[in-house]
């Protein structure tokens, strides 16, 4: 009996010590503003089912290959014999089976489902590349106005009316007019992409612009800036160190809310014919080409579905990004 | 009082005017003459407070002596050497012996840094190496102002105001600077926290053998912690005098308004005292009065005070007032006679107005 309780006793003295120190350890390292956020973004049940679904599509493009394969119909396969001769509608109204879940296109029966999922690919790749270029372009420009002020932000300014005032679709319309199948060393669905990526995102960085420099001014402002500069900081250290950590936030936000934007945007330019071209699915050129059959209306919902859920996916996950990062912004 | 004749910073003739510019080529219309015209010394290990009611160049004055903006005109000599309109290259080795503490603890510290990162920024940013390493410094100096150093790894919003002025008091101290100025240190925090950090600074100046220019509008903040005391009014000093004469008989009539306007904490003393209220506002920076820019509010002011500018002159040793009929002082006793006796009725605090030179 004495040997056990030696050990125990000896186990009673180290702990209090360790407890201790595990304790002090937590209470001491400080929670950060972005943990605090996590927090508090974990509570919105509204903006995690958002974000679940971004996720979900995002993972739905990316395997598309694969999910598709699983199925077993390739976007572009013709089912000529799921489709009556007569009236060019599916035999039994949709197509509508296990093995063609969302039913099948009338005229030459391709499979709706794979359609969607590859369209989900277009879709997201064009509206992330393009909100990338826009932040991207937005943050850079729309910093440096605000931080420098003067001519430059003057001139930043001006160029940022100039490209609100333009007449977007009209110049993609066009754009997407006179540029051949093959330029710029790329063809075919690269080239149609990247010129979608261009369009959408180089004329859509006023909108990032016009908050990163509100934001940057707003931030020049305040003391924590004069301390850096009364420090003798560069102008690059307070950039980069000193207010890029403060518009981390805002940037993501609203990047967020500019995505499904530009998904929108894409769906529409696609819609009109000139997005990516046929038989590259899309979901805009799916409800394009289903608008000739309003009497199979199958075949619009799906794609209208997916272009509605997407969107607001982004816009309920980008809304309880907003609020969980500023709460006092609600 | 430690006074050495040594000055260390020595400013001459300082002028701030921020240009008011119109329509569309920027057009200058006008000026606010925020600073017009300041000169004063400050000698080694002393404190010289600078007061005067909001708006009259305080805080100008402390961002111009730092170079976070450029003088208009005059002349900042600090350690001998003329930093009025030095390269911010050139300044920043320098940068490391004058440092600021700033007015409002909830803006001065970068919300995504820790208290590490803000505390440690001087060393990063100045290229300064220590031996034992920044964290190590780092957490030296956040015990030196009465902080934890193991909230090193915490954010500022974490802690209450009068925390996060000892947390940027540590980054003003980090590289062991000669000069601090202190712009309104105090008037952000709770009175409870107030004297805390006041006598921190005090504490600090003895440990460190610092030297303070502190700006504040709290007469009673600046009592205490100051060994001179510089009043401004529309961006010129009115007064400058030992601390303990200016709070016993100020000269200029501006000074003795501003004193009579602090609150008594005694209510038999309150009611004996007389209360100086000044009527009307400060007049616009923009168009200040001609010659002395007190005469609109003053209650002495006669037809020499419209027309001619009164010097900052020296009417008793160490005591400089730019007032052509100064108060606590015979009218009919030249500037310069009380000069020998003052000393002594400055330091038996008399009465206002029974000031007599024993001769």
């Amino acid at each position: 009996m004495t040997a056990p309780l030696d050990v125990s006793g000896s186990e009673l003295e180290a702990a209090p010590d360790a407890v201790l120190d595990g304790t002090r350890a937590k209470a001491i390292e400080g929670r950060s503003l972005g943990q605090i956020a996590w927090m508090r973004l974990k509570r919105d049940k509204v903006a995690l089912t958002g974000a679940g679904v971004v996720v979900f599509l995002i993972l739905v493009a990316v395997f598309a290959p694969l999910i598709v394969g699983l199925i077993g119909h390739e976007p572009t396969k013709f089912n000529q014999d799921l489709i009556s001769s007569e009236t060019m509608a599916p035999v039994d109204g949709t197509g509508i089976s296990w093995t063609h879940p969302f039913g099948v296109e009338p005229v030459n029966g391709r499979d709706i489902f794979s359609r969607i999922i590859y369209g989900a690919r277009i879709s997201l790749l064009i509206a992330f590349l393009a909100t990338l270029l826009s932040v991207v372009i937005g943050t850079m420009l729309g910093v440096m106005a605000g931080y420098f002020g003067g001519w430059v932000d003057s001139v930043i300014s001006k160029a940022m009316d100039v490209f609100l005032a333009f007449p977007l679709l009209v110049f993609a319309i066009a754009l997407a007019g006179i540029v051949p199948d093959t330029a710029f060393g790329l063809s075919g669905d690269a080239l149609r992409v990247s010129l979608l990526v261009f369009i959408i995102g180089f004329f859509n960085w006023p909108y990032i612009g016009r908050i990163m420099r509100g934001q940057t001014l707003s931030l020049r402002e305040r003391e924590f800036v004069d301390a850096a500069r009364s420090l003798g900081a560069r102008g690059p250290y307070i950039i980069f160190r000193e207010m890029l950590p403060n518009l981390v936030a805002p940037i993501l936000v609203y990047a967020t809310l500019l995505i499904p934007t530009n998904i929108l945007f894409e769906a529409a330019l696609s819609f009109l014919g000139v997005g990516v071209r046929p038989p590259t699915p899309t979901w805009g050129g799916m409800l394009s080409d289903a608008v000739r059959f309003y009497t199979i209306p199958h075949f619009m919902f799906f794609p209208g579905m997916a272009i509605f859920i997407t969107v607001l996916a982004f816009n309920l996950f980008g809304d309880g990004l907003r609020d969980a990062l500023d709460p006092r912004a609600r | 009082m430690s006074q050495s004749t040594e000055s260390l910073l020595s400013v001459q003739g300082l002028e701030k005017h921020f240009p008011i510019t119109k329509g569309l080529f920027q057009r200058q219309v006008g000026a606010v003459k925020a600073v017009d015209g300041l000169t004063f010394d400050v000698v080694k290990g002393e404190t010289l407070g600078l007061v005067g009611e909001s708006g009259c160049g305080k805080t100008t004055t402390g961002r111009l002596i730092t170079r976070l903006i450029e003088p208009t005109a005059g002349k900042i000599v600090f350690e001998g050497k003329d930093i009025s309109h030095m390269s911010q290259g050139d300044l920043r080795p320098l940068r490391r012996d004058m440092q600021m503490i700033f007015q409002d603890p909830y803006s001065s510290l970068n919300p995504r840094h820790t208290v590490g990162a803000i505390v440690g920024a001087p060393f990063r940013i100045q290229g300064v190496k220590t031996e034992q390493g920044t964290k190590k410094a780092v957490q030296e100096i956040l015990e030196l102002v009465g902080l934890n150093p193991e909230h090193y790894n915490r954010y500022p919003h974490e802690f209450s105001g009068g925390q996060r002025q000892r947390i940027g008091i540590a980054r003003t101290l980090a590289l062991k600077p000669k000069l601090i100025i202190a712009d309104e240190p105090v008037s952000a925090l709770d009175v409870s926290i107030q004297a805390q950090v006041v006598n921190l600074l005090e504490d600090l100046q003895n440990e460190l053998d610092l030297t303070y220019v502190v700006i504040a509008h709290d007469l009673s903040v600046v009592r205490h912690i100051s060994d001179r005391v510089a009043v401004m009014y529309l961006g010129k000093i009115v007064e400058i005098a030992d601390s303990a004469m200016l709070y016993k008989a100020p000269l200029h009539p501006y000074t003795n308004a501003l004193l009579s306007a602090v609150p008594v904490p005694d209510v038999k003393r309150r009611t004996q005292r007389d209360r100086i209220r000044l009527q009307g506002d400060v007049p616009s920076p923009i168009n200040p009065p001609p010659a002395c820019r007190f005469h609109t509010r003053c209650w002495k002011a006669q037809e020499v005070c419209r027309t001619v500018e009164p010097p900052l002159a020296e009417l008793l040793p160490g005591h400089q007032v730019a007032c052509h009929f100064p108060e606590n002082t015979p009218q009919d006793a030249g500037p310069a006679e009380p000069v020998a006796a003052a000393g002594d009725a400055g330091d038996q605090g008399i009465a206002p107005g029974v000031i007599n030179p024993v001769s």
